[in-house]
């Protein structure tokens, strides 16, 4: 049980995809315009990542290597699938702000990378856990930044109004929302910033001596994780050699 | 045709796949270091969604619809863009060596680029037939090339800048990002 609980700390904290590996920034930019969405994408994403880890590791010894990515992409794509009717079934709100950001969790970075450096190697209860802690890691990430996004540009968290607004009609003094940080520019600034606080934290570890995790993926744009996890192996193109 | 100019300027200038939609973004960091290998990667995208919009059209009001499948549409959709990347890299190299060396190293990273499959769901969802499908598949390819084109060049240039230690690499990209996205949020008016 110990490898579990050191599975979900490595996802929450050690690796978070968010914040440490940058992985699947697309959603992160996309569905952060207030904290709901982001709780919403997050556990989506986590219920996806989970069952299609588990079933993966199930079939790890059945797939053949050579077919592997397009394996991986049809059991993907069929949990998202489901995924996308149970929200529509059950939580109609959610899927209509989230929209075409639901059938596109099946090319999120962070589900293929688990299927092909954990789950396609390791047993089924040590990836059920990783794709909790993984999942959990995105869903604090996306959460995160949900809250800094809505409460600077609306002054509310989760809905809930925290600064009272100003009313310039009525002359009543307050916090005038800065709209732009809903807005899609809003998106990239809030990251830009993220990422340049990560730079910090890393450069002063590094001049301590420690080490500090590679960033794996999308930081540097996932032509990095389009060559080694997910387009570059789709199918074998002949090229490698 | 009014409505047809109406889609591509949609797609490719107002609401930019890049830089208001958050699609494409991962190509849109990661290619964009020279102008040139920037327009190599636009180009690649603009051939494959224009195919793709095309290809996955078909395949919906042929053999989707008819049947009842339209659930399916994610696991197909996504198969077979994975499957026309390959196809169309193969036919490159074999019939046109030359836009084969222009484009080849970027096809395989096209499989994952979001906006290929969200040209297509798109397209579903906002009930397009298959020429207005297609045209809007060009508009948004054009609008990518358009993005990661423009951030190549400013990125060549940021690179005689002098960059406080702690935005050097993806931030100050993100911040030019966030530039950008300011500016194309000007062409919101133009319909």
């Amino acid at each position: 049980m110990n490898n579990c609980t050191e599975r979900i700390y490595n996802g929450l904290v050690k690796e978070n995809p968010t914040f440490v590996l940058m992985l699947g920034m697309c959603p992160t930019l996309a569905v952060t315009t207030s904290a709901v969405n982001g709780v919403g994408m997050g556990l989506s994403t986590t219920v996806v990542l989970v069952l299609s880890n588990m079933l993966i590791s199930m079939l790890r010894k059945i797939i053949p290597d050579s077919v592997r990515m397009p394996a991986f992409i049809v059991v993907v794509a069929s949990f998202v699938t489901i995924v996308q009717f149970l929200l529509e079934g059950f939580v109609p709100s959610l899927y209509d702000s989230l929209g075409l950001y639901i059938p596109l969790i099946v090319v999120n970075c962070i589900i293929l990378g688990r299927a092909e450096s954990y789950a396609s190697k390791n047993p089924v209860l040590p990836s059920i856990f990783d794709g909790i802690g993984m999942g959990l890691g995105f869903t604090v990430g996306l959460t995160a930044i949900g809250i800094v996004r809505e409460f600077i540009g609306t002054g509310a968290v989760f809905g809930q109004q925290i600064l009272p607004l100003a009313d310039a009609a009525a002359g009543k003094g307050g916090y005038v929302p800065v709209t732009i940080f809903i807005l899609p520019p809003g998106a990239f600034l809030v990251l830009a910033f993220l990422v340049a606080l990560q730079n910090k934290v890393k450069n002063n570890a590094a001049k301590k001596g420690k080490k500090v995790p590679e960033s794996a993926g999308c930081g540097e744009g996932c032509a990095s994780c389009g060559n080694s996890a997910c387009g570059g192996k789709v199918f074998p193109t002949g090229n490698e050699k | 045709m009014k409505e047809l100019l109406i889609i591509a300027i949609g797609s490719a200038l107002v609401n930019n796949v890049v830089l208001s939609q958050f699609l494409g973004i991962c190509p849109f960091l990661g290619v964009s270091k020279k102008v040139d290998t920037a327009a190599g990667m636009g180009g690649a995208v603009v051939f494959v969604i224009t195919i793709a919009s095309f290809v996955t059209g078909l395949i919906y009001k042929f053999i989707l619809s008819p049947l009842g499948f339209e659930y399916l549409q994610t696991i197909v959709f996504i198969l077979i863009i994975a499957a026309l990347v390959q196809f169309v890299e193969m036919f490159l190299k074999k019939a046109m060596p030359p836009l084969y060396n222009a484009l080849g190293v970027y096809l395989p990273l096209i499989t994952t680029n979001c906006a290929v499959l969200g040209v297509a769901l798109t397209n579903v969802q906002k009930e397009y037939n298959i020429l207005q499908g297609v045209i809007y598949g060009i508009g948004t390819s054009v609008g990518f090339l358009i993005a990661i084109v423009i951030m190549a060049g400013i990125r060549e240039k940021i690179e005689y800048n002098d960059i406080s230690e702690s935005f050097q690499g993806t931030p100050i990209v993100l911040v030019t990002a966030t530039l950008m996205a300011i500016a194309f949020c000007g062409f919101s008016g133009l319909i």
